[in-house]
């Protein structure tokens, strides 16, 4: 309707005063309405900035308390109000490691898979159904994993790995018994599956910029898939991949739900990956509702300020790459 | 080239080839693997519990027998809320950073910003909602929880909305403003209408994304063990129960929990199924 209008603003009217009444509503609309547009994008950048600032005024009772001591400390004593990061930053490490050492050549073989080996017909269902796993909600792995997967390693899994690795060293540190079933073992493996959409789908799309005449070359000096992979394609798309990478490692480390249900909940630094332990997201999870008194609750607040510094950190620096690769495939 | 296929090192690359082809075959196995289990065990477990008293009764007490009335209600009002606050403000940033300031250094910071608030950890999402809501009103709320919603629809929308004006032909937006139509009325009657189909897949994704949500409403919603429409109290939601019920040591509660899960799993991966559709249409015209 209004752009009916603007054809007789324009073109049919005539008559001068009316003409400059509607040129003027024009110029007002639009005025607001970029008003309106410019304040909802800059507002996502407060948002960010007010994410910062929140957490960081809740956690300021922790801060004031424990200072640098919280990162370093192992305590985590509701009674005696002991609360230090470090059981829970490893936790959440350590379950990252265990889904990036598992899932990320998993994906790439997945990517490289779809992209070269699979019949055509097969891509985009095969495609999808992987993309699938990502819409799960992460609540599903938890209680998939909880009820399904932490007993069936407990009983299949899990002693004959402790039997397998008993007499040699180090290896039997990290898989010490006893089998809980749930623990960081369990939860890093969850993850695992978890990345595996996100890495997968980023490393097709940074294989897809790949020029197809680089790929024909290696091939017609008679290189094999394999070769043409590892040494075209791969290195072509490093960068990409490796962001592609850090962005699944993002949601690893942030990811929640799925890891409350199998981690055990146990602030302490053991050397078996079979353990309980905790992660910094299921500790606030588990606990924020009933934390009682301000610096317990700060405590979980301060967790999740350093949760949330550590991701910023690991997804700015894989935006940073990928948008290096964008510039490189000259979008 | 009978002489060359003889020699070793042509059969080892033959082999590592085939190994490594062998390797991607199970890689995708291994995925599609999981897919199945999992759907296989939700449907198995849930399928069980379904009955019309899921839709028709609340939330029991321990032992007791119920539905999930009250949860499936919270759930679908917290996500209209929380599309209804994230959606406009999505779609105006958007709208800034693909029309009026498509070159500008403020689109480039927030596009990556938004970016990054795309995949942050929901949790901390809901930890600044209680800072700035539940420990200022002093009590949990349904509000709370509608917001922490909208801050996840916001980065998901505010992406798609940028992606799909940009996709939208320059030359139809010259044609219109050379016919004199000022510019918020071109983005308004032009560009919103081509690219129609892929922003409402757009919030079709988030809704699915929001749907499965847990972490950002467990200490902002909360949860509510009955029946209730007041925005100001605290509100049940699946994915909020099914986390209470499947920790829970009673077996109807955990039936329950099974039949929950099972909805929201149907229910997300239908949205996303059909978003995806609806974008695959977009692309064919």
């Amino acid at each position: 309707m209004d752009a009916a209008v603007a054809g007789r603003g324009i073109g049919l009217v005539h008559d001068q005063a009316k003409l400059a009444k509607t040129l003027r509503r024009f110029r007002t609309g639009d005025a607001i309405f970029k008003w309106f547009t410019l304040t909802s994008a800059v507002t996502v950048l407060v948002l960010l900035a007010g994410v910062m600032i929140a957490l960081l005024h809740g956690s300021l009772p922790a801060w004031r308390a424990f200072g640098f001591s919280f990162f370093t400390s192992e305590s985590w004593n509701p009674v005696t109000e002991k609360f230090g990061a470090l059981p829970a930053i490893y936790g959440t490490l350590l379950t990252s490691f265990i889904a990036m050492f598992i899932g990320v050549p998993i994906s790439l073989g997945i990517a490289i898979f779809l992209t070269e080996i699979s019949p055509e017909r097969l891509r985009r269902p095969i495609g999808i159904a992987i993309e699938l796993l990502a819409g799960i909600p992460s609540i599903i792995y938890g209680i998939w994993g909880l009820f399904i997967f932490a007993p069936w390693l407990q009983v299949h899994v899990q002693p004959l790995m402790i039997d397998t690795f008993a007499n040699i060293p180090v290896l039997n540190q990290l898989f010490a018994g006893p089998p809980y079933g749930i623990g960081m073992l369990t939860a890093g493996l969850i993850l695992a599956v978890m990345v595996l959409p996100l890495v997968t789908s980023i490393t097709r799309e940074v294989f897809d910029t790949v020029p197809p005449v680089l790929k024909e070359a290696a091939y017609g000096i008679g290189c094999t898939r394999w070769e043409v992979m590892r040494r075209v394609v791969i290195p072509y798309t490093r960068v990409g991949i490796i962001g592609g990478m850090m962005l699944g490692l993002g949601r690893a480390l942030g990811e929640t739900m799925a890891v409350t249900f199998v981690i055990g909940n146990a602030h302490r630094i053991v050397p078996s990956i079979l353990a309980p332990g905790t992660t910094i997201s299921a500790s606030i999870a588990n606990e924020f509702t009933e934390a009682v008194g301000e610096l317990y609750t700060s405590s979980l607040v301060a967790l999740g300020l350093i949760l949330f510094f550590i991701t910023f950190v690991v997804l700015a620096l894989a935006r940073f790459m990928l948008m290096r690769l964008e510039m490189k495939a000259g979008k | 080239m009978p002489a060359i296929a003889a020699t070793p090192r042509y059969h080892r690359r033959r082999w590592r080839n085939r190994l490594a082809t062998a390797l991607s075959i199970g890689a995708a196995a291994f995925g599609l693997t999981w897919l199945v289990l999992i759907l296989l065990v939700l449907v198995v477990k849930g399928v069980g519990g379904l009955s019309l008293a899921v839709f028709t009764e609340t939330t029991p007490p321990p032992g007791g027998v119920g539905g999930l009335l009250n949860p499936i209600i919270g759930s679908l009002i917290l996500t209209v809320l929380a599309v209804a606050f994230g959606t406009p403000l999505g779609m105006l940033a958007g709208t800034y950073m693909a029309e009026y300031g498509r070159y500008s250094k403020l689109t480039m910071v927030v596009r990556f910003i938004n970016d990054i608030l795309l995949s942050a950890p929901s949790i901390v999402v809901g930890l600044f909602v209680y800072e700035i809501m539940v420990a200022q009103m002093g009590h949990f709320s349904a509000w709370a929880g509608a917001v922490a919603l909208a801050l996840i629809v916001i980065p998901v929308v505010v992406r798609t909305t940028e992606d799909m004006l940009l996709l939208v032909p320059d030359s139809q937006r010259e044609a219109s403003s050379a016919l004199g139509v000022p510019k918020w009325l071109v983005i308004r009657h032009i560009a919103y209408r081509a690219a129609r189909a892929g922003i409402i897949t757009g919030v079709l994704l988030a809704i699915a994304r929001i749907t499965g949500e847990t972490a950002p409403l467990l200490f902002t919603a909360l949860n509510n063990q009955f029946f209730s429409w007041n925005l100001n109290a605290p509100m049940a939601s699946l994915p909020v129960v099914i986390f209470q019920f499947a920790l829970s040591p009673y077996e109807d509660w955990q039936r329950l929990a099974w039949t929950g899960a099972l909805l929201i799993t149907a229910a997300v991966l239908g949205l996303s199924i059909l978003a995806r559709a609806l974008s695959a249409k977009k692309v064919q015209l």
